[in-house]
């Protein structure tokens, strides 16, 4: 230790071992270290803070409905009450198979839409092409309650209300933007040269996207199909506006537990904990992908 | 047999051409390098006749066969990309057969095909490597692999040792050459290296600004360049321009006073030259000789020492000249030396950059790659 430092060595030599060794870094390491514990330390803040109303809403639903609305405490006796009577009141399984069903559906419908539709936009650009996609992403910024009423009437007509077909077509519709731009940045990312060698080698369009762009942009497709799944999940407008009981997701499953005999905190918890738990599971198996995914091309 | 014809071929984008009318002629078995500064339109030529990029106007003609409209893959044609564009999911076995899978060929006589061509290149060991796995001299082989795999009647090359260090390079580029007399097949090849263009071609075209500037043999562009632009592009280091007057200019000679004074003759026609015209004078670094009775003079700026040459730039006026010179040379910076030429080695070029028109033809002018095979041939038998 002493040949190593020998400059710092008399100021260190009473020193403990540990703190010997964090002396001989110098000043320099020593505010590395300190700036890395703060910034740790605001992570963590930010994290809890964001964290925090899950972490209520799953406790609460393990108390009794006077728990719930009393003064909180620290401790208390988990109850599964709530669950029970949630799951006396409504069939959990069948709003479940209709919000994977509508989420996988419309992702999947999405993909093969806007798997052409951003090849297209990447590979054959015209000059409109950076103005087809500003304008697809400005349909996001309209409020979907302006078109509320005119889907409403059309899904009426063509006897689409409360049915699995309609919603998936809405929220196919409602991630294409999304899909298409997120594509659109994978495909972009991709080396024009390797396209042209598989045309050259005689692939048609179809082998091309089939053989070489899916495959080389799987993380991309995959992250784009993530966040379409996790979107479709979560959507709650036009499930509890298109959807009574037949088609109804789980959105409409908590809702449902909302209004008519006023509040229930505790049972509204412990419905919106099931109704969220596949896709916190599902998002937790799948993050190091969708993570890889969205910084495709940033690491590349 | 594989000829390959142009016919004014023009690209534009927009409202910019890109090519402003080319006309080709690639015979059977022909090795032709398209050369030019980034820019000048020799990839995009090279994408028209590969079918990636469509011609605006023109004719291409491969074996007596328009072909404009046919798609890339049915051309007969094989590319070899800069990036080598090698597909980066499969293995180098993969990469080389992707085309006979796709043509729907079975999977034993693929192989076979496959190893074929890993044999000529020696990739024989690499097959089920990815070609993340590969050195980028291997990557280049593989990407050739996979156009030999294809039989093609033309292989066409898209500046393909760019991305390889100089070492490489040089023995990629030999490689190139050995495979271009073992495969017997015409091949296009892009590049701004003129030296590549140099030591491999048969045949340059040089490109400027979408227009042909010349073609012929190496030698010829080197000793008969046809201008200003082609003379200053082949050959390195770059040919010295002087200007000159010509007092006096018949169809045997052309008399020119040099920047000190001195007169001299210059073996080329100056029929079309009026007495007193301003022109240029070019002479290649090679061709300057350090002589203390040599009819110019200028200071050493810089010396460049390269053991068996020196390169020295002198300051001649506002002129910099570079100099080729001896290994052992022993003059130093700012030193005042004499330099004189070779007349009959000086190209003039005249007000509009055109060269006039030499008065005897160099020996080895229409010289082409395979010519230098045969005597080796006979010189060995």
């Amino acid at each position: 230790m002493f040949n190593k430092t020998p400059t710092t060595a008399p100021a260190t030599a009473a020193m403990p071992p540990g703190q010997q060794a964090l002396a001989g870094q110098g000043i320099g390491g020593a505010l590395l270290r300190h700036k890395r514990l703060w910034l740790a330390l605001l992570a963590w803040t930010i994290t809890f803070v964001i964290f925090f109303p899950i972490l209520w809403m799953v406790l609460t639903g393990f108390k009794t409905e006077a728990q719930a609305i009393a003064t909180p405490t620290l401790f208390f006796t988990p109850t599964l009450e709530s669950y029970e009577a949630v799951h006396a009141r409504a069939d959990y399984l069948h709003f479940a198979w209709n919000s994977v069903a509508v989420s996988v559906g419309s992702t999947l419908l999405a993909l093969l839409i806007g798997i052409p539709a951003a090849y297209s936009m990447a590979f054959l650009p015209t000059q409109r092409t950076k103005g087809t996609l500003l304008w697809m992403l400005s349909t996001k910024m309209l409020p979907p309650v302006g078109v509320l009423v005119p889907i409403y009437l059309i899904f009426r007509d063509l006897g689409m209300l409360d049915t699995r077909t309609g919603l998936t077509v809405v929220y196919t519709l409602m991630n294409l933007p999304i899909v298409i731009w997120m594509l659109y940045t994978f495909f972009k990312d991709l080396p024009k040269d390797i396209l042209e060698a598989g045309r050259m080698d005689g692939a048609s369009t179809l082998q091309e996207v089939c053989f070489l762009l899916i495959p080389l942009t799987l993380p991309g497709i995959a992250s784009t199909g993530l966040l379409s799944v996790i979107l479709s999940w979560n959507e709650a407008f036009w499930s509890l506006n298109l959807t009574s009981s037949r088609a109804a997701p789980l959105t409409a499953y908590i809702a449902s537990f909302s209004s008519p005999e006023g509040l229930f905190w505790a049972k509204l918890s412990a419905a919106s904990t099931m109704a969220v738990a596949p896709i916190l599971i599902f998002g937790w198996l799948t993050q190091k992908q969708m993570v890889r995914g969205l910084t495709f091309g940033a690491v590349k | 047999m594989a000829t390959l014809q142009l016919k004014q071929v023009t690209k534009s984008f927009g409202d910019t051409d890109v090519i402003k009318g080319v006309d080709l002629e690639v015979n059977d078995r022909e090795f032709v390098v398209f050369v030019g500064p980034s820019g000048c339109g020799k990839s995009t030529l090279l994408r028209i006749i590969a079918g990636l990029e469509s011609a605006t106007s023109g004719d291409l003609v491969i074996d007596g066969q328009r072909i404009n409209d046919v798609g890339p893959a049915d051309r007969g044609l094989a590319m070899v990309f800069q990036s080598y564009a090698l597909y980066p999911h499969m293995t180098v076995e993969d990469n080389m057969g992707f085309s006979l899978r796709l043509a729907g060929v079975g999977k034993e006589a693929r192989r076979e095909k496959v190893r074929e061509a890993a044999r000529i290149l020696q990739l024989e060991p690499l097959l089920d490597r990815k070609p993340k796995a590969l050195s980028g001299g291997q990557r280049q082989r593989v990407a050739i692999g996979r156009a030999i795999v294809r039989n093609p009647s033309i292989f066409l090359f898209d500046e393909p040792l760019s991305n390889l260090d100089a070492a490489l390079r040089v023995q990629m580029r030999i490689e190139l050459a050995r495979l271009h007399e073992e495969l017997d097949a015409t091949m296009i090849y892009v590049t701004h290296d003129q030296i590549e263009a140099m030591t491999m071609a048969d045949k340059i075209v040089v490109l400027q600004g979408g227009v042909v500037e010349q073609v012929g043999s190496p030698m010829e562009l080197y000793h008969h360049p046809r201008n200003r632009f082609v003379a200053g592009f082949i050959g390195s280091p770059k040919m010295n321009f002087l200007e000159v007057s010509a007092p006096d200019a018949t169809a045997e000679g052309v008399e020119v006073t040099l920047p000190g004074g001195e007169r001299c003759r210059v073996p080329v026609s100056g029929e079309r030259l009026a007495s007193g015209d301003a022109l240029e004078l070019g002479i290649r670094p090679e061709h300057l000789v350090l002589d203390d009775a040599g009819p110019l003079e200028g200071v050493i700026q810089v010396i460049e020492r390269l053991g068996g040459q020196t390169s020295l730039y002198l300051k001649m006026g506002d002129d910099l000249i570079t100099l080729m010179a001896d290994g052992d040379v022993p003059h130093r910076i700012n030193e005042r030396v004499r330099f004189g030429f070779v007349p009959h080695r000086a190209h003039l070029f005249d007000g509009q950059g055109l060269a006039l028109p030499s008065l005897d033809r160099h020996p080895l002018a229409g010289l082409r790659r395979q010519d230098n095979r045969a005597a080796t041939g006979v010189n060995g038998a």
